[in-house]
């Protein structure tokens, strides 16, 4: 993996902190903030001042070429209305966005003009961002932008991006399109990329982080953006492509409700008594046990106050998991893939107690001494007895 | 008038009757926090050993320990041995002590001791259980032992209408008296039939009730043996040798029986192989037969069968292979599973060590007090078994009254009347 | 010694064969095995739909009054005392407990790759995870209630659960011995102590309710219903695709609550269908049996055997009373002389004077007639 950072080194733009003041900003709160964002990547809270360097160094903007492809532009929305947009607004500042249909001020050939110039300029250097699957039935004619289907435009332009972020969980795994029958043949960017046989230019493989969701927190965008910035590589990846930072526990794990499961406390049904004292969800469909996703920590919507979907009483949908979103019913009960906490949980056997301690060891000992010497004498005395009979005899005969 | 049965007197109170006061006062306040605290406050006992060392030891050991009269009886009044007539009450003394404390501890190890007439009372009774044939049992052999054994508190009493009374119809209580251990010695084995797995496969066999009758019924002689030695040794009484000699004649016998029925058994259902296998239970197992080679062995020997010295181990050997059969069998090759571990408690030991004590106390006090030990068995060979048990062999008693002036450097009775414990 | 020798043999002959014929004899006569009782009713726990929520142990725990277990481990680290689960094993306040194969360590160690496992598809896995519920079994010829000598154990002849009967218990613990699956328990610690195990609700259940664990479990892991329907539908989860999606029935066989989930690759039989002569309360896994700690066991009951080798023994009491006329008529016959004696002995009142004279004062004239002492 290309994790240098000489493709960073271009001067882009004005520097981020010179911005602040134009945003509205006190150095306070961006400080809070990158303290925050470095929390929220997994790493230790000393490491923020290293966050804020990242995020000021003007240098730190990467060209960013964001392609739509079958989707709702629902997590681009979420990304800007998150609530705290002057933030969210300079980190789009913060990379270079040469390319969005959804936000470039262009259109039509201006807009692709855009595109060819910014891949040239930053060829081997520029983040490529996709939003939404790729439709693989019909040569992908489902969905064209300037008469290209997403298959052209990843041949055109991924071999020449450094990596690539697939936004949601279109993206990631196709979403909700490649729900049954799934009639345009969605998948995700990297199993097009593995279809299509796309690798960068130099035939290594384009590295693909998932960032599943629907939509995907905005927050778990902008810490791997900025753990791309401060680290100058790629956050560690679980199986499924995802940054472990944000997507290594279960929902489950970190459940608020979670002590009610552990009770056995459950909600039948909407509306009864469990379901108002906000017991577990699990028997309504809740897939928590089986969605990896830090929704629990950093909840969604950044509202505050508990507003995630279990949070306000309606079950996890699995949005965020392969395989559960739009393929399992929201009543289905999950399958429970993983048990925690297990120091809960006694083994098969269990050790019990009862066994030697010095003082029995000590106690039979003595009683088998004190036989053994009681013995002993006994037998002396009856040897004694013995003896003196033969003798006897003897001296008789 | 050939028998006489006498009190042999002498100080009750020794130091070694406080000592083993001592014990029973220790084993008191053990029971006591057992009744107030509950079975666990003294023992290891636990939901995977819910038998213990009361249960082996007080109990199944006990009572077979306790065979001397059941063994005796069969041999005096089935076998028609009248010859060993004299060992009788001494032998019944033994059994009506081990099998009323092994009653007493019972009390001690069931949890729910208040209800335990439920046993007698027909609603229910549950005539599947192995456990209802061995508690009615040994319940009413324990009342059939005090009978047997009354003429001796009797006659300590004169009261000479009831002796005679008794007398005629102890005939049946004899009878019952032989029946009774022979069901329950038995079933003591059969108990363990039900736990299936639980016994080890070297010990878990459907002929088992026939194991434990057979050692049950050795061991009882042996104690007869072991427990004269031990009255010669400690209660200056003189050593019976010729008769001890003729009983022990029996013990390699029913040893040979009991060594093929239970390997042979092991052999043709193929558990023998268990063997082969690892842990401690083939080691036991060959510690038991050889214990009983040894005796086999020497006691099949004419020669070293009269040898006082060669007695006292082979009838020790007997009661020890007996006792680890029992000990194997209920406890140290019995697994309830992984994590399961049973070693008696302190506590635990300590009241069986009482019950013990309490036994040789009380055996201590009705040989002193009560006419238990036969008098006159050397001096005029008028005992019944002596004159024909000498088989051509000069009476040893000029020997033995030597050497026990030798030995012992002191007259009297009292000063070393209870060596130890 | 001959003498003795061949009567002893000839005594010892007639013994073993009385005894020896319950052995021999028995399997010929073996007392039948005990059939499922008309209306037994019993549970299906299918570990692949648990999911470990314990909802059972603190139904079961609630239902049943059963107090919390203490745990000093956990009270030091946190503070609590009481923990309702921190039990490692049934015990005398828990009938129910969820105990997870491997154990925890091995969880613990699976859980970083638990969602990278396929969905239980092929087989029982090295790595496989499992729970398991363990409570008494309710077996078809329980060997507890063939043990106990008070019949405080009792199998209801109608719905065929084994109950216990405090009145009745004598706390001798032979239950506990002859269980094999040890489920029985013991309030070693109490002062007027008890057995203590489940007995499926049996208030509830006549009530026309269903047990506790069945009515908390929200997977349908625990499955209340009648016996021969659980095993039906054992056999239809066991006869279905690996990796098909069925429906699931939850709480009771009776109720319309269902759901549909994956079937697992089980483990291809029903726990306690045969076992022991068959249980009431049944598991099916997928994951072998032992690993869940189920020991193999025949399929016949050793109550049966038991009862077999007892009863021929004492069938009727015919046996003993035969041997007990034999041994008083021998002793009638060898205890003439005592007879004799004692009758003398009422009319010869010098001589029974002398002999308890002599016992009075054994110094004085034993010591000088017994000369053997050592």
């Amino acid at each position: 993996m290309k994790t240098t950072g000489e493709w960073l080194e271009k001067e882009i733009g004005p520097r981020i902190s010179d911005q602040l003041d134009i945003g509205g900003i006190d150095r306070r709160s961006f400080i809070k903030f990158a303290a925050s964002m470095t929390v929220a990547m997994g790493l230790p809270v000393g490491m923020s001042g290293r966050v804020m360097a990242a995020i000021e160094e003007e240098s730190a903007r990467p060209a960013v070429i964001w392609l739509h492809f079958q989707e709702c532009t629902g997590c681009t929305e979420s990304l800007l209305r998150s609530t705290h947009p002057t933030l969210e607004t300079l980190i789009l500042d913060m990379v270079s966005l040469d390319y969005s249909e959804t936000l470039l001020a262009g259109a039509g050939h201006q807009a692709e003009a855009a595109l060819h110039e910014s891949m040239e300029r930053n060829d081997g250097r520029f983040i490529l961002v996709v939003e939404g699957s790729v439709p693989t039935a019909d040569n992908g004619n489902f969905c064209k932008v300037a008469g290209q289907t997403p298959q052209q435009m990843l041949h055109k332009i991924a071999p020449h991006a450094v990596a690539a972020i697939a936004i949601g969980s279109c993206a990631s795994w196709g979403g909700v399109q490649s729900a049954a029958p799934n009639p345009t043949g969605a998948v995700g960017l990297a199993k097009a990329l593995e279809i299509e046989g796309i690798t960068k230019t130099d035939g290594s493989a384009l590295p693909v982080i998932n960032l599943p969701g629907c939509p995907a927190s905005p927050y778990n965008f902008l810490s791997t953006v900025l753990y791309y910035l401060t680290l100058k590589q790629l956050p560690a990846l679980d199986a499924k492509g995802r940054p472990q930072f944000a997507y290594g526990r279960l929902i489950h794990e970190n459940c608020e409700r979670r002590p009610h499961y552990d009770a056995g406390r459950f909600a039948q049904e909407y509306g009864d008594e469990g379901h108002r004292k906000g017991y577990c969800l699990y028997k309504l469909g809740c897939k928590g046990p089986e969605t990896f996703a830090n929704c629990p920590a950093i909840e969604f919507g950044d509202v505050g106050g508990n507003t995630w979907p279990v949070g306000i009483g309606h079950p996890c949908f699995g949005c965020s998991e392969q395989g559960v979103g739009f393929h399992k019913a929201l009543h289905e009960q999950a399958d429970v893939t993983s048990v925690t906490p297990p120091s809960m949980f006694p083994g098969i056997f269990a050790e019990h107690g009862g066994g030697i301690s010095a003082g029995s060891a000590a106690l039979a000992g003595a009683v088998a001494g004190g036989a053994t010497v009681y013995a002993l004498g006994a037998y002396d005395k009856l040897r004694r007895a013995e003896k003196a009979e033969a003798t006897e005899a003897s001296q008789q005969d | 008038m050939s028998e006489r049965f006498r009190p042999i007197g002498g100080r009750l109170l020794t130091p070694h009757f406080y000592f083993l006061g001592l014990l029973l006062l220790i084993a008191a306040w053990f029971i006591a926090k057992r009744f107030i605290f509950g079975i666990g406050a003294v023992s290891n006992l636990s939901d995977g050993f819910p038998w213990g060392i009361w249960i082996t030891y007080d109990v199944v050991t006990g009572t077979a320990i306790a065979c001397g009269g059941y063994a005796m009886a069969l041999m005096v009044y089935v076998f028609n041995r009248g010859q060993f007539h004299p060992m009788i009450r001494a032998a019944l003394l033994t059994s009506v002590f081990g099998y009323t404390l092994a009653g007493a501890s019972i009390i001690v190890d069931v949890g729910r001791w208040w209800q335990l007439y439920n046993v007698f009372l027909p609603q229910y009774m549950n005539l599947n259980s192995v456990m209802l044939e061995v508690a009615l049992c040994v319940t009413l052999y324990t009342v059939v032992l005090w009978i047997e054994f009354s003429p001796t508190i009797l006659e300590a009493m004169q009261a000479k209408r009831w002796l005679r009374n008794l007398r005629h119809f102890l005939f049946i209580a004899i009878g019952l008296g032989i029946l009774l251990p022979t069901m329950h010695q038995s079933s003591l084995g059969s108990l363990l039939i039900i736990a299936g797995d639980k016994v080890h496969p070297l010990w878990q066999t459907n002929i088992i009730p026939l194991l434990f009758l057979l050692t049950a019924i050795t061991m009882g002689y042996a104690i007869v043996v072991f427990e004269s030695l031990y009255a010669s040794v400690n209660l200056r009484r003189p050593l019976e040798t010729p008769l001890l000699s003729k009983i022990s004649a029996v013990i390699p016998w029913l040893l040979i029986v009991y060594l093929v029925l239970r390997i042979g058994e092991s052999v043709i259902s193929g558990d023998i192989l268990f063997l082969f296998r690892g842990g401690s239970e083939p080691l036991l197992f060959m510690l038991e037969v050889a214990l009983f080679v040894y005796v086999i062995r020497n006691l099949r020997d004419e020669k070293q069968r009269v040898r006082p010295t060669v007695l006292f181990w082979t009838s020790l050997a007997v009661l020890l292979g007996g006792a680890l059969y029992r000990f194997d069998a209920f406890m140290i090759a019995f697994d309830p599973g992984p994590g399961w571990h049973y070693f008696p408690a302190v506590g635990e030991m300590m009241i069986t060590i009482g019950i013990v004590a309490f036994e040789i106390m009380a055996y201590l006090f009705f040989v002193k007090m009560t006419p238990v030990m036969m008098v006159g068995l050397g001096e005029s060979g008028s005992a019944v078994g002596l004159s024909g048990a000498s088989s051509g062999k000069r009476p040893t008693a000029t020997a033995s009254d030597r050497l026990s002036g030798q030995t012992r450097g002191e007259g009297g009775f009292p000063p070393r009347a209870v060596t130890s414990a | 010694m001959s003498i003795d020798r061949r009567n002893f043999l000839k005594g010892l002959a007639v013994g073993a064969v009385s005894l020896g014929a319950g052995s021999v004899m028995g399997p010929a006569v073996a007392r039948p095995a005990k059939e499922l009782a008309p209306g037994a009713v019993g549970i299906l726990y299918d570990a692949t739909q648990c999911i470990g929520c314990k909802a059972c142990e603190v139904a079961c725990k609630e239902v049943n009054d059963l107090p919390p277990v203490e745990n000093p481990a956990l009270g030091q680290a946190y503070g609590v005392e009481g923990v309702w689960d921190a039990g490692d094993d049934l015990n005398s306040r828990t009938m129910n407990k969820i105990k997870a194969y491997p154990g925890l360590q091995a969880v613990e160690a699976s859980r970083a790759d638990a969602v990278l496992a396929e969905p239980t598809v092929g087989g029982p896995k090295a790595d496989a995870v499992s729970f398991v519920k363990r409570a008494c079994m309710h077996c078809v010829d329980p060997d507890c209630v063939s043990a106990c000598p008070v019949s405080a154990l009792t199998k209801n002849p109608i719905t065929g659960i084994v109950q216990y009967n405090p009145d009745a218990c004598i706390g001798c613990r032979y239950c506990q011995v002859a269980c094999p699956f040890n489920i029985p328990k013991f309030e070693f610690d109490k002062t007027f102590p008890k057995i203590v195990k489940c007995q499926m609700c049996t208030d509830l259940v006549e009530a026309g309710g269903i047990p506790a664990c069945c009515e908390a479990c929200p997977t349908g892991a625990s499955l209340f219903g009648p016996v021969a329907e659980l095993r039906e539908e054992g056999h239809r989860r066991l006869a279905a695709e690996p990796g098909s999606r069925i429906e699931y029935p939850i709480h009771s066989l009776d109720r319309d609550d269902t759901k549909v989930a994956t079937v697992a690759q089980y483990t291809p039989r029903i726990y306690g269908e045969t076992e022991t002569g068959g249980t009431q309360y049944m598991l099916m896994a997928d994951v072998p049996f032992e690993e869940l700690g189920l020991p193999k066991l025949s399929d016949q009951s050793r109550a049966r055997l038991s009862e077999t080798i007892q009863h021929t023994l004492y069938d009727g009491m015919v046996a003993p009373a035969l041997l007990l006329g034999g041994l008083v008529f021998a002793a009638y016959r060898n205890t003439r002389d005592e007879r004799a004696r004692a009758d003398n002995e009422m009319g010869d009142e010098p001589d029974a004077g002398a002999s308890t004279a002599k016992a009075k004062q054994p110094k004085a004239q034993a010591q000088s007639k017994e000369g053997r002492r050592l």
